[in-house]
Formats: structure tokens, C-alpha cells, sequence
């Protein structure tokens, strides 16, 4: 048997790993597109940041890990995949066969249609390569220009701002982070980015990027210039499925459309992390996440099925998200908009920047947004994916929303 | 044989002596705000429950680390945080769903019970055996684990 993976991130590397578990002898392949060994972009902001060098992004540390594991690791990126002749071929023009694939070829950075982003000047913050780029860019005193307050726009900001880089931050959305915190949430981000000198421009694009000497104008929709000597572009992502366009391979959403055996359309073929357009446990839904903890949720259940076939089930992966922006920790959970008809509790200490709001769904809990709490927080997971009748603990969270870690205690133990 | 805490809310006074010593065997100061094992106040019900990381066995902030700094410690079961290793993310402590990894704003580095390398400091300091370090068999560990399986959304992926 040859298994194929591809893609080096969390998943391929957590997928390569249970196959290599299940099955002692068959050949295991990962195919990455990035120099490189195996890392993780979770830890850039860290890097950015000289907390650690670059093997401290690595996703296994230790020297010959995949070779110990008989695991190959082959550079190259997928070009195409032949569904009938079962072979993948790489943009080098290697041809690649296998038994059982895995497509875990996460996401890449969207380039927002503006003209000048292809400036020289202008840099995504997504690859080991950019984490360079944008190094050797900032200087004390440089105005740069950040594009996007996403998630990966704000875990940056602290790199950016302790380098001491004069930042603009543009967001079209009308907060910070609107796609992971409630309105109230985001303008608590905003303010608390303001109060540390970054300048944050909400409900405002980008119309142009422009050269200007050695440096670039960046023009807003509202017809402001800013001055940047480097803008970083962080608009978000798409999946990197365009390789199976043609191989019959169905794709949704610009992922690969999987069934709850993270299956695609095409047998032998499989998805998961960032690409795989998958159940999503709080809705129901099939979507992307595009998170750590679900990539790893994918690749462990992926493995398993490519093994031993259909034989464990994607029950939904929940949403969940942890950001720190200069110091201030917001995280989000499964529906933390909450649902029609729910109840939702919130506590707001606007001046201490700590801010959590429960949303329950009749008496269970299914979503939260915190700001400012980084204790005992993964018991909001604990209590959201165990599905608990909180009975008239919900009573209690309505008045106390922090009482989360002894409603958890009281509806699981009985305390 | 592996050992592991046991917990027995009924024997607890509340004296908060475990999350003394917890706290001044791991980050050297007696601040139960640093303290990895946390008892809970039920003031209701006039009753307290002292509470940590179990050492599950789907470890579920060990698969999310991204860049593996959580190991299982062989000889004592328990998960273990590298401080070196560690960038800070705090994945973990989202994933976890029992909430017993934290982030420790002072290191920039999360921390855990890691069963204080075979010799729990909580269980030594425990004046009236509400928290036992027992053979695990002896535990209500099961217990503690059964409704951990409820929270996996596949059960049985968990190699």
C-alpha cells in the first residue's frame, strides 16, 4: 500500500503519523511545496517576536523524525491529480503514485483586488519566507500599513508595534476580528489597540497602492494616503484545491466537499485541515475552519478511514478560536452570535478589558466570546461538545456567566 | 503501577493548603492564583471541590499543540508542558475541555499539573485526604474519564 500526503502542516504531518501507527510497513509520503521542514504557522507571531528562531516553528523537533518513522518527506508542490491512474504530479513534473491520498493542502492568503498589491513592498505574513521578508523590513520608526484585522492581522500586531514599527491598521468590517468576536468585543480590541499607539481604521478600504520614491502610497476608499515603507496584506485565506480542478474531485466552497468519513467525492481520495470543507459540530453544516485543533481532529479520523475503511466517523469538529493582540486574549467558541429564540448572559468590566458572554440554547450552552480571561477557559469547549442539560445551572450563568467552571463540575460530578 | 490523583470533594475543608503548595512547588511563591490544582466554592450547597488535569488519555491539549511542546512523562502518565518548547499560543487552552491548562501571563508559556513528577505536592499538603495520590485502578478516574469520551468527536480515533 502507498499512502500519499499532501501538504506538511498539522495535518499532513498528524495524518502521515496515524497512518504510520496503524499500518507498521506500507510506504507514507508527504509532499510540502515549501523548503522548510514541517512547521507550524501558529508559531510565526512568535518568531516574529524572537521568542524562538525558526527550528522553534518546527512541528517535530527532533533530527531525523520522519526518517526514523519511515516517513518520506518530498518537496514539491501538486500540480494535478489523476483520479483514474492514481497518481499525483507535481509542478517539478514528478509523478507521484498512490493507493490512498490524503489532500491536506491548507489555505493560502487571498490577494484583495486592489491594484498595487502585487508592489514589491507589499507582503503577505503566511510562509517562514514572509516571516523574513517582513523582518529584515521593520525598522524602528518605519510606517507600515497593515491590511486586515483578522486573526492573523491582530496576533501580529504585538511583532509589529515591539519592533517599533508606526502602524496603520485598515479593516473593511466594522470591529476588529469580525469574523471571531461580537461587536462588543471588537471595539473593546480596537480601543485597547488604540491606547498602544496603533492607528486602526474601521469600515474603511483599500483602493490603491501606489509608489512613491522608496516607499508606497496606500490610498483608502475614503480618500486617505498613507505612507507605508512595507504593507502586509492579511485578508484572509482560500483553500489551496485549485490542483484538483479537472480530476473530478468535487469541490465546494473552494475546498474539497467531504463526507463524515472525511471522504471525497472520488474513493481512496481524502481531505482534511484547511482544505476540507467539512461537518461542522455546532450546526451541522459543512464548511471550512481553517483551524489548528480541527486540522488535527481531521488528519487522526482521515488516517483511520484511509486504513481501515469508513471505519470511524467526523461527528463535527467545534469552532473555537484564541487570539492574543498585545497582550489582550479574546477567544470565541462554536455559536458565539448566538441562535434565534436563545438566551445569552453577558459580564462587561470595560475599563479592566475583561468581557465574557455565554449563548445558550434553551438550557445547554452552544457558543461564548471572553476578552481579557485566560483561566479555565477550555471548559466552555467542555461544556458547548458535551451537549449538558445545565438544568438550573443556566439560571446561575445567566446571573454569573463566570460560574462556567463550577456549572461544568456540577452537571458532570454532581459536585 | 501508574498513580494518579484522586479526588474525594467530600473529605475537602476548603483550606486551599493544595493550592498553596501547588503553587510554591512550581512557580516558588504561595500564590493560589498560580496554583495548577484549583478548588471550586459552591456556596449554595456549602461545599468544595478541588479540581486539576486528569492526565487524560485523549490528551486533547497534547494533539492540538502545534508545535509539540505537551509529551506524556512515561513513568508518571502525566502530560507535560516543556517551558522551553512552549511558544505561547495557547491552543491548548481552548482545546482542553476540562479547562485545565492555563496561560501564565508572568512566562508567556502555559502551565499544567504534571502530577509534580511523581510526587504531587497537593496530595502531601492535603491534611484530610481529599486529594490522594492512589494506584490509578483505585481512582475515580473512570468516572472522571467516561464523560471525557462525550466531548470527542470521535471516539474511537483516539491512537
Amino acid at each position: 500500500m502507498k499512502y500519499l500526503v499532501i501538504g506538511a502542516g498539522p495535518a499532513g504531518v498528524v495524518a502521515a503519523e496515524t497512518l504510520r501507527k496503524l499500518d507498521r510497513t506500507s510506504e507514507i509520503t508527504i509532499l510540502g511545496d515549501e523548503p522548510e521542514p514541517p512547521y507550524s504557522r501558529m508559531a510565526i507571531p512568535y518568531l516574529l517576536i524572537d521568542h524562538i528562531d525558526e527550528q522553534g516553528t518546527y512541528l517535530r523537533k527532533d533530527d531525523g523524525y520522519f526518517a526514523s518513522r519511515n516517513i518520506n518527506v518530498v518537496i514539491g508542490r501538486a500540480a494535478s491529480l489523476d483520479a483514474g491512474a492514481k497518481t499525483v504530479k507535481t509542478d517539478g513534473g514528478d509523478v507521484l503514485p498512490y493507493d490512498k491520498v490524503l489532500v491536506a493542502t491548507g489555505a493560502r492568503p487571498i490577494k484583495p483586488p486592489v491594484e498595487g498589491i502585487g508592489h514589491e513592498k507589499v507582503t503577505a505574513c503566511w510562509t517562514l519566507e514572509d516571516a523574513r521578508r517582513i523582518s529584515a523590513g521593520i525598522r524602528k520608526g518605519a510606517p507600515v500599513v497593515l491590511i486586515g484585522a483578522g486573526f492573523i492581522g491582530c496576533i501580529i500586531l504585538e511583532a509589529l508595534v515591539s519592533a517599533g514599527a508606526d502602524l496603520t491598521v485598515i479593516e473593511m468590517g466594522n470591529r476588529m476580528v469580525p469574523r471571531m468576536l461580537d461587536e462588543k468585543c471588537g471595539s473593546m480590541l480596537e480601543k485597547w489597540c488604540r491606547d498602544k499607539g496603533v492607528a486602526v481604521l474601521t469600515s474603511t478600504t483599500v483602493s490603491g497602492i501606489e509608489s512613491s520614491g522608496e516607499h508606497v502610497t496606500v490610498k483608502t476608499g475614503d480618500g486617505k494616503s498613507i505612507d507605508a515603507e512595507l504593507v502586509i496584506s492579511a485578508a484572509g485565506v482560500k483553500p489551496n484545491a485549485d490542483f484538483l480542478e479537472g480530476s473530478g474531485v468535487r469541490l465546494v466552497d473552494g475546498g474539497v466537499e467531504v463526507d463524515n468519513y472525511l471522504q471525497s467525492s472520488e474513493p481512496d481520495i481524502f481531505a482534511a485541515g484547511d482544505v476540507a470543507c467539512s461537518k461542522d459540530f455546532s450546526t451541522g453544516d459543512f464548511g471550512i475552519q481553517a483551524i489548528q485543533p480541527t486540522a488535527v481532529d481531521h488528519a487522526r479520523i482521515a488516517a483511520h478511514n484511509m486504513v481501515n475503511h469508513c471505519s470511524v466517523e467526523h461527528r463535527g469538529s467545534i469552532n473555537m478560536n484564541v487570539l492574543d493582540t498585545m497582550g489582550l486574549v479574546s477567544a470565541s467558541y462554536g455559536l458565539w452570535q448566538g441562535v434565534e429564540g436563545g438566551e445569552s448572559s453577558e459580564l462587561l468590566d470595560e475599563d479592566n478589558y475583561r468581557y465574557i458572554r455565554l449563548q445558550f440554547d434553551g438550557d445547554q450552552l452552544v457558543g461564548a466570546n471572553t476578552l481579557g480571561m485566560t483561566q479555565h477557559i477550555g471548559v466552555l469547549r467542555g461544556l458547548i461538545q458535551g451537549r449538558f442539560h445545565l438544568g438550573e445551572w443556566k439560571d446561575r450563568l445567566l446571573q454569573n456567566p463566570l460560574q462556567v467552571m463550577e456549572a461544568y463540575l456540577a452537571v458532570t460530578q454532581g459536585a | 503501577m501508574q498513580r494518579s490523583l484522586s479526588i474525594d470533594p467530600d473529605k475537602c475543608t476548603g483550606c486551599l493548603q493544595c493550592e498553596m503548595a501547588c503553587s510554591f512547588e512550581n512557580e516558588g511563591v504561595f500564590n493560589p492564583a498560580k496554583s495548577r490544582i484549583k478548588v471550586f466554592t459552591f456556596h449554595e450547597e456549602g461545599r468544595f471541590v478541588p479540581y486539576t488535569c486528569t492526565q487524560c488519555d485523549e490528551a486533547w491539549c497534547m494533539q492540538a499543540c502545534p508545535v509539540d511542546a505537551i509529551k506524556m512523562n512515561f513513568q508518571t502518565g502525566a502530560m507535560e508542558v516543556s517551558e522551553q518548547v512552549c511558544v505561547g499560543c495557547k491552543v491548548c487552552t481552548i482545546a482542553c475541555p476540562f479547562g485545565t491548562v492555563n496561560y501564565n501571563r508572568d512566562t508567556g508559556k502555559v502551565i499544567k499539573c504534571d502530577l509534580c513528577g511523581g510526587d504531587p505536592a497537593c496530595a502531601t499538603a492535603c491534611p484530610t485526604q481529599a486529594i490522594t495520590y492512589v494506584d490509578s485502578d483505585a481512582t475515580g478516574l473512570e468516572k472522571m474519564r467516561a464523560w471525557a469520551g462525550k466531548t470527542d468527536n470521535a471516539q474511537h480515533a483516539a491512537s
